[in-house]
């Protein structure tokens, strides 16, 4: 074997060895860029992957055979919501120095950095294993790391939103725990390959399906599926610039890849819409979900905490896409978990050079923002632009193919909903966008902006227009991966 | 023997299912954060429990071989199912360092807000956010004040 | 130099004019000078383009392929006749408009002018865009570009009630377009399997006869633009955007977008046969005898000049819907002439609103007695707009409304009445205001005493003066109100050329 094919299992412990190495270096601007380094080549690693990947690569812990070993299974949505998380975390960690100066005490900034490569093993973790079990582990692991980067956000409410979050997201992994030992329980077998096919004989029994409930609501709960979507407000509003911005474009979206391995490769899509009957429920709460979230958005007055709304509000989207359960929702499904990160993490980014020049995310305080910072202003209207879905946007594609996959599950009520609730969008966005450039009395000065802060805000931006122009990779990758994952496994 | 029976026969789920809403209970209704976090650790505990269980085979034994001559294991011997049990290791290590997390934070709290009572923190978070938007402190109070009246 | 170049040069042209305007327009001298390059170039590249597709080139670019993975998801070009015709008519108007925009704005000491003319080029770029689209894709794409870059020249003033006018226009026109165009585009992908412009439709039967209705609707009101009513309050709500704006908004760019969007949609994707076969747009010929009448009497109501322009633009834009609605080939043919005559025609109305405003500072029709003594040339070409709109020759308008006519006349024929009620409505509305000015004394001055003395002394850096009597408003804007009041009459002669081009899509021979 040459180096390459260990690269399943090298993506996730690169950033687990490195970060008890950050802990005993301690030296700011060593720990910066290294920590950066190993970001980007985790990055790089899972674009090779992407590239790569075609059938499920079987990587096999310490050569033990599946199901008795541990398997790593890297198939093509894997490894697509890999490439999504690591280039989210690398971009994220550019602006981090900034923000984690600013917030974390002196001298402790290695923690900052080393909870944030222990969050991304977390996520790398769950994304890359076949086991069951692996996949708590792993969740726990990016989970706790999770509490302690929001606990380092400016003000003290951060602890309180760690602590909330901390709370429901340790009752959502301990659910999550009770389905996989119920599972167990029926099969006797941990790996999920092999798990797939002995539910099929098992699934009817009333053990199993209290086991999916557990395993639904778990996820959901991490997820922020509505009506479990409490902690994320806070979580996201109070954290340091650089973890929402990370926190936006990659947390929610590996486990909403778990809600897709759950129902589509351990269950099968035709026995969780078939037999459970799971789309009476889903489609009315993932609506709810949409037009609720948005429409708290529009009442925010912190601009990260409508953010957050909105972003409650998107979940909602990515699960009706999974709802309507057909190949079509679950390729909407991967375009939307895509689109949302990158808009999602841009818009979080423009925010953080906002906190960073203002001191504040108040929507008041944005007053005449767009003569204090013009750059910035339009780099928000920009996202926002983005996030109701304007053609040319990676939310316009997304949107569309959802549409699309609505109307071809002969949802048409659904797809009209759909853009009814972007037009809420509308509302929100353009709140902001009247702040900023309408004049007032009181306006600050002009405010210098630094070239180098436009940098993450501006790739993701970036990636966003250039999905929404020229949507054909995207597309042909989320394809491909829902034609594997529809599939089921072999 | 009647479905009820049956059930009560299976007393070790009876178990694992109060405990856990005993856990769940906790974690709800008590305003004090640590007390929150011994909800969560009860609650965690009812799962390790309910794996544990599951690895009992009846008439097990512990699972290790038994050899009836030196280098021949012995036949006809019953073992309990290890799995379980080795999981739990990786549940506890988890559920400690939840706790651990937690602890540390309701510290940090107990020292920004200098009370660990979940109804005393949001009454101040909500005093925080009178004052942002430039209400004097004792408007602000007042404001808090109107607003408990009508609870 | 080969068509495919002329269409890109004259796409881009406004695209970098409006960069170059941002990053170097800060000084009017270099601004203006810029706006003047850009909008010649791209006039003299459409001029290019329109005498090539007569040669009989066929242009076709696919700039950007993957843009939606779907069979016509490209962004691309493609020009036929219809988009030729809007395309002239945009770029022809451009720097007429520019010129008076510029003669408007220094004149009404206006700030901020080189966001203005930044967002005024992207608008024309975006219009472009719209008319050589190749697909539904790319005519969607450059519809929200038109919309978003025109809000801030609605917003302009940035005061209390331009910001309600901003989200009155954003309003409309976004949620028409997400809620119901882009409900009618994923429809038209799902069931066609195609985004793709085609003589004749894309949709063949695969839209049932009971759905079709339902498409027609998405359409007609997802192109929000078109101000059909009941969705037309954006249009009166966004006269509060400085006169220039109105101008654009009114009679070239959006309005036109809009409506020019539904006849290509009807024509290329639904295909007009199929309309008439089902009765489709049955319902949409009544929504617009009952727009044209309606608007028009509300036209009456309104004592302030743009407003009553306003309304008379729903009821003009209202023509050209039921001329794509009727689903005959005049009628198409009529949609498009009446595109560009009505475009010519509510021009010059409202340049000379804006002459009005600039020269005499009245808003109100009930101001303007005497006026003509002053401003003459503006009420002549005012009365010249107006007989254009009214449709009396010798002016273009004439015959647009007889080839809508003559559309209607086969199977619609109550349609011929409302057309001629409305043209009676027209004579009422448009034709006091120059009679008015030309033969009703003027007003005691006394009653505008205080503001007269500050008029004579603005009056003395900016206005245009001949003789004793007569004081126009700036050259700048003056000259473009004579040219498009010329223009009307020209295409009273010229007509046969448009339709000329315009009839082999629905299969009429000329």
């Amino acid at each position: 074997m040459s180096l390459l094919d260990h690269l399943p299992v090298l993506l996730v412990i690169g950033p687990l060895l490195c970060a008890p190495l950050l802990v005993l270096i301690r030296i700011p601007s060593v720990v910066r860029w290294l920590a950066q380094a190993v970001v980007t080549a985790t990055a790089a690693g899972a674009f090779w992957l992407v590239q790569t990947v075609n059938e499920p690569i079987s990587y096999r812990m310490g050569g033990w055979t599946p199901p008795v070993g541990i398997e790593y299974r890297v198939d093509k949505v894997a490894a697509l919501v890999a490439l999504v998380v690591t280039s989210v975390a690398a971009i994220a960690l550019l602006i981090g120095h900034k923000a984690a100066r600013d917030t974390v005490i002196k001298g402790r900034l290695h923690l900052f950095y080393a909870a944030y490569l222990l969050c991304l093993t977390g996520l790398l973790g769950m994304t890359m294993t076949g086991d069951a079990f692996n996949v708590f582990v792993f969740l726990e692991i990016s989970s706790l790391s999770t509490y302690a980067l929001v606990a380092m956000g400016r003000r003290r409410n951060a602890f309180v939103a760690a602590f909330n979050y901390l709370v429901l997201g340790t009752i959502g992994g301990t659910f999550v725990l009770i389905g996989i030992g119920l599972m167990f329980q029926m099969t006797g077998t941990l790996n999920m390959a092999d798990l797939a096919e002995r539910l099929v004989e098992a699934r009817d029994t009333r053990t199993i399906h209290v086991a999916l409930a557990f395993m639904l609501i778990g996820l959901s709960v991490k997820l922020a599926v509505f009506p479990l979507h409490q902690w994320l407000p806070n979580a996201y509003a109070e954290s340091p610039s650089a973890v929402s911005t990370f926190l936006a474009g990659s947390a929610t979206k590996v486990v909403y890849f778990q809600l897709m391995r759950v129902i589509f490769t351990l269950f099968g899509a035709s026995y969780i819409f078939g037999e459970a009957r799971l789309g009476t429920l889903l489609v009315p709460l993932s609506l709810l979900a949409m037009f609720l979230g948005s429409a708290a958005a529009v009442y925010q007055s912190s601009l990260k905490r409508l953010l957050a709304y909105s972003s409650i509000a998107q979940v909602g989207y990515l699960t009706l896409a999974l709802a309507l359960g057909t190949e079509e929702g679950l390729r909407a499904g991967l375009l939307h978990l895509m689109a949302h990160a990158v808009t999602k993490a841009g818009m979080f980014a423009v925010v953080a050079i906002i906190v960073d020049r203002l001191g504040t995310d108040h929507i008041a305080a944005l007053q005449g923002l767009s003569r204090r910072m013009p750059i910035t202003a339009g780099l928000l209207v920009l996202g926002g632009i983005g996030l109701i879905g304007v053609p040319g946007t990676a939310g316009f594609v997304s949107k569309l193919a959802l549409v699309d996959a609505a109307l071809g599950a002969e949802h048409v009520f659904v797809a009209g909903a759909i853009l009814m609730s972007s037009l809420i969008a509308v509302v929100y966005v353009w709140r902001v966008v009247e702040v900023m450039y309408f004049k007032t009395e009181s306006e600050g000065p002009r405010l210098r902006e630094r070239p180098a802060s436009f940098v993450p805000a501006g790739i993701f931006l970036a990636l966003m227009l250039g999905m929404g122009l020229y949507s054909e990779p995207a597309f042909e990758l989320a394809r491909a991966g829902a034609s594997q994952l529809f599939g089921g496994m072999p | 023997m009647s479905p009820f029976l049956v059930s009560l026969g299976l007393w070790n789920y009876w178990l694992v299912v109060v405990l856990m809403m005993v856990g769940l209970y906790l974690v709800i209704a008590k305003g004090n954060l640590v007390k929150k976090l011994m909800g969560l650790n009860i609650f965690q505990g009812a799962v390790i429990m309910l794996y544990v269980s599951m690895g009992k085979v009846s008439g097990g034994t512990a699972p290790i071989f038994i050899e009836s001559s030196p280098g021949e294991l012995a036949e006809g011997i019953v073992y309990s199912n290890p799995l379980p049990h080795v999981l739990m290791l990786t549940a506890i290590v988890v559920g400690v360092a939840t706790t651990a997390v937690g602890l540390a934070l309701a510290v940090r709290i107990r020292e920004a807000y200098g009370t660990v009572e979940e109804d005393d923190v949001t009454r101040i978070q909500r005093l925080d956010e009178l004052h942002e938007i430039g209400l004097s402190a004792r408007d602000a109070l007042r404001e808090l004040g109107s607003e408990g009246e009508e609870e | 130099m080969n068509a495919e170049f002329f269409l890109l040069a004259s796409f881009l042209t406004p695209l970098i004019g409006a960069l170059l305007i941002w990053f170097f327009g800060e000084e009017s001298r270099t601004r203006e000078l810029l706006l003047a390059i850009t909008s010649l170039t791209t006039l003299g590249m459409v001029i290019g383009l329109l005498a090539r597709v007569y040669a009989g080139e066929e242009v076709a670019i696919v700039l950007l392929d993957g843009f939606l993975p779907i069979a016509g998801g490209s962004i691309a070009f493609e020009l036929e006749p219809l988009g030729i015709v809007y395309a002239t008519v945009a770029a022809g108007l451009f720097p007429i408009t520019s010129m008076y925009a510029v003669g408007y704005m220094n004149g009404h000491h206006e700030t901020n002018q080189r966001r203005f003319f930044t967002c005024f080029s992207l608008a024309i770029f975006a219009a472009l865009g719209i008319a050589y689209a190749g697909n539904l894709a790319t005519l969607f794409l450059f519809y929200e570009v038109l919309t978003l870059s025109t809000y801030p020249l609605v917003t302009h003033h940035q005061k209390p009630e331009s910001r309600r006018a901003g989200r009155v226009y954003l309003g409309i026109l976004l949620s028409t377009s997400v809620g119901l165009f882009l409900l009618g585009v994923a429809w038209t992908g799902h069931a066609a399997q195609s985004l793709e412009f085609a003589q004749g439709g894309i949709l063949g039967d695969a839209i049932s006869e009971r759905e079709l209705p339902i498409l027609v609707g998405l359409f007609a009101y997802g192109c929000g633009k078109a101000a059909l009513m009941p969705l037309h309050r954006w249009l009166p709500n966004a006269m509060v955007a400085p006169t220039p704006v109105s101008a654009l908004l009114h009679a070239v760019a959006v309005v036109k977008a809009g409506v020019f969007s539904i006849v290509k949609i009807f024509v290329y994707v639904i295909g007009i046969e199929r309309l008439a076969e089902t009765g489709a747009s049955e319902w949409l010929m009544a929504v617009c005898g009952f727009t044209i009448l309606a608007s028009s009497l509300i036209a009456f109501s309104q004592d302030n000049l743009k407003a009553r322009l306003a309304y008379s633009t729903i009821s003009q834009l209202a023509y050209i819907v039921l001329g794509a609605a009727l689903a005959t080939p005049e009628g198409v043919v009529g949609s498009a002439l009446h595109i560009a005559t009505h475009a010519v025609g509510k021009i010059t109305l409202f340049f000379c609103a804006g002459a009005i405003m600039v020269g005499a500072h009245k808003k109100n029709i009930s101001e303007l007695d005497g006026l003509g003594k002053t401003m003459p040339i503006t009420i002549a070409a005012f009365f010249v707009g107006a007989l254009s709109i009214i449709g009396l020759p010798p002016t273009g308008g004439a015959w647009s409304k007889w080839q809508l006519a003559l559309g209607a006349a086969d199977d619609h024929a109550i349609y011929v009445g409302v057309l001629m009620l409305s043209s009676l409505l027209n004579i009422g509305y448009l034709i006091p205001i120059p009679v008015r000015a030309f033969f009703f004394p003027a007003k005691d001055p006394h009653e505008h005493s205080d503001h007269h003395s500050h008029d004579e002394h603005h009056d003395a850096a900016s206005n245009w003066r001949i003789g004793e009597q007569i004081r126009e408003a700036p050259m700048k804007c003056v000259i473009p109100l004579v040219i498009t009041a010329i223009a009307c009459i020209v295409l009273f002669f010229w007509s046969n050329p448009i339709a000329h081009l315009v009839s082999p899509i629905v299969g009429l021979q000329r």
